[in-house]
């Protein structure tokens, strides 16, 4: 028994390491979060929508309008005739979801079997799954006003019954980042975007774990193999090194992530449902000096990745150590991922803005959505971030390299001065 | 001048002091040995020498060439075999020789360093073969073979036959002979007092970071009335 008990208490003491247990301890905190961001959302499903009602009509459905938006939102901004700019000045103000338009033959259309329009001027404020919440609840406010006036027709009976079950028409204009859209609204907007909202995290996250994991692994090869200590005495200069080793696994890790992503392609498309709205005609598309934007940002991502993973590589020890040390950086990249899948930048509090924007891997992610609504701001300013972080980060490696930190495994001599 | 020269050398790991305040100069093309058990701090000091390890206090120069202040002229001039030395393993030898060769020079320079590389490799067809298929002799082979087919002007070689079996070993130690007399200077170490004895002109006896005793093999015998430099080191250790 003895025995038993002193072989589980040492591989209990070489199995529990700080480098195992932190990136459990890394994920509980993230899952605990994303568990937190869940439980609001479930929280702002209770809550009752902003929204401003304009409504023209004095006719015999006007008070089941009223009755039925008042019962179940809080209205900001009420008025009788159509000040539509001051409704959605306000509303904007007050962070409402939608102003809601009843023209003044609205009554008088449904009493004479003709359709009623309803229309909706939706503030669309983000396009992650949560910034949807609210527009999803407003939507069952009007289908709810729908079965109102369709119960109403009913009781008084001589109706068309298809007409009884849909006596409302719709007619939405949303509001997107200071972009008018005719015809389509919040749900449609974020239905479209979702495919990209999934797919280029993704896209990035598997890019960037693929080649920063081949940089870390290079490093630990090198020690492994004992080649490394040839390589450092061999005429040439540090920075060559580090920049052969950067580009070297950025070339694999591309084609690995290249090689990967098809397959995966071909299984998420298996998932979709087509669909004949086209973003471009809602002028949201990309130019080419957008798509070179998205290329700058992806390229600096990328290269701030390989560097922060030499530096990261530079502490191991062998292969083993080495496949450790790529959690933290497959971790950087999952936060922004799926911060970005239930968020919009623009929606998200202060203080995980400024962690979103301190991750470089976050601005790819971003890139695309704030450069189909013009956010320039956003993906210029990210990409000097990501610039001057991946210098900073070349610099600590070629910096390293040229200590004898590489060898030694320690930073006591580091602040010597440098040969 | 002197091919290296070393003044008060003292390097410290934390607070141990793996070398301390030695001093010794390797003339030109000269073959000079390092000896002394393990832990005595023989490859602290090639790693230093080699531009790999900052120096704690002290001076070392390289053909005039300070290891501290000017790295990148020394490498230029050295060539560094560590011990325990490995080759990429998925480069087969000739294409490792290549890649070495690659930083010492341009088209027909390379040809003629892979050239020597092979001839000192001396591994028939198998030079083709990857790394990883070959024995631990084969590898330091070839890794000696790297290591002076540039023609350095200084070869540091640590152990350069350890863990090799009788003929390898003696091969290497022929392949270091041939290369001294071709006008490299070659600073060695070894705990194999025998085979320092039969290689260098010079030794250095080292232990606990310090040189207790310097000079030729046949100048040390004499000194301690031994029969061969085991029995001077044992000596000079009581």
């Amino acid at each position: 028994m003895n025995h038993l008990l002193n072989i589980i208490r040492k591989e209990i003491r070489e199995l529990l390491t700080p480098a195992t247990l932190v990136p459990i301890i890394v994920m509980a905190l993230i899952f605990g979060s994303m568990g937190n961001m869940i439980g609001g959302a479930t929280e702002e499903a209770k809550k009752m929508p902003v929204l401003g009602v304009i409504n023209e009509d004095r006719g015999q459905f006007s008070s089941v309008v009223n009755d039925t938006i008042y019962s179940m939102a809080k209205v900001v901004y009420n008025s009788t005739s159509g000040k539509v700019d001051e409704g959605i000045s306000v509303l904007k103000e007050k962070g409402g979801t939608a102003l809601i338009i009843i023209p003044p033959n609205f009554s008088n259309n449904i009493a004479n079997n003709q359709p009623g329009e309803i229309e909706i001027h939706w503030i669309m404020k983000g396009a992650g799954i949560m910034d949807s919440i609210s527009s999803g609840v407003v939507e069952s406010i009007l289908h709810e006003l729908n079965n109102k006036i369709s119960e109403e027709l009913i009781e008084k009976g001589n109706v068309n019954a298809t007409f009884a079950l849909s006596p409302t028409t719709r007619n939405e204009t949303t509001i997107f980042k200071g972009k008018e859209m005719q015809g389509i609204s919040p749900g449609t907007i974020s239905t479209i975007l979702s495919s990209q909202s999934t797919m280029v995290p993704i896209i990035i996250m598997i890019i960037i774990m693929m080649a920063g994991s081949m940089v870390i692994s290079s490093m630990g090869m090198e020690k492994e193999n004992k080649t490394l200590e040839t390589l450092l005495t061999l005429p040439v200069k540090r920075s060559s090194i580090v920049a052969g080793k950067i580009t070297g696994s950025a070339v694999v890790g591309l084609l690995m992530a290249v090689i990967y992503m098809v397959g995966f392609r071909y299984y998420l498309t298996s998932f979709e449902v087509s669909g004949n709205i086209n973003l471009a005609d809602y002028g949201l598309t990309l130019n080419v000096w957008d798509y070179l934007l998205v290329g700058i940002s992806l390229f600096l991502a990328l290269t701030a990745a390989l560097s922060m993973c030499m530096v990261l590589g530079t502490f191991a020890k062998n292969y083993k150590s080495a496949q450790t040390l790529t959690v933290p950086v497959s971790i950087l990249a999952l936060i922004p991922m799926f911060m970005i899948m239930f968020k919009d930048f623009s929606t998200l509090p202060l203080s995980l803005k400024a962690i979103l924007f301190a991750i470089p891997f976050s601005h790819p992610m971003m890139a695309v959505r704030a450069l189909l609504f013009g956010d320039y701001m956003l993906v210029i300013s990210g990409i000097a971030y990501v610039a001057a972080f991946s210098l900073a980060m070349i610099a600590i490696a070629v910096w390293i390299f040229k200590t004898d930190r590489l060898l030694t495994g320690t930073t006591i001599h580091l602040f010597r001065k440098e040969r | 001048m002197p091919a290296v020269e070393v003044n008060g050398l003292i390097r410290d790991y934390g607070k141990v002091r793996a070398v301390d305040n030695i001093s010794f100069s390797v003339d030109e093309e000269e073959i000079f040995g390092l000896i002394g058990p393990n832990g005595a701090g023989k490859t602290t000091v090639l790693r230093i020498i080699s531009t790999l390890l900052r120096i704690t206090s002290g001076q070392v120069k390289v053909f005039g060439h300070d290891v501290a202040k000017e790295a990148d002229e020394v490498r230029k001039l050295i060539s560094y075999l560590p011990e325990d030395a490995g080759a990429y393993k998925n480069l087969t030898g000739v294409e490792y020789l290549y890649f070495i060769a690659r930083f010492f020079g341009e088209r027909k320079e390379i040809e003629e360093i892979v050239e020597r590389g092979i001839k000192i490799a001396n591994l028939g067809k198998r030079i083709d073969d990857k790394v990883e298929s070959y024995s631990k002799g084969m590898t330091r082979r070839l890794l000696v073979a790297r290591a002076l087919m540039t023609e350095p002007k200084l070869a540091i070689l640590d152990e350069p036959t350890s863990g090799l079996d009788v003929i390898n070993a003696q091969e290497i130690r022929k392949i270091i002979q041939n290369t001294a007399s071709q006008g490299t200077t070659v600073l060695l170490s070894s705990h194999n007092m025998l085979e320092v004895e039969f290689l260098c002109r010079r030794i250095a006896l080292m232990d606990k970071g310090q040189i207790m005793e310097e000079g030729s093999p046949s100048e040390l015998k004499s000194k301690y009335n031994a029969a061969n430099i085991e029995e001077v080191f044992v000596e000079v250790i009581k």
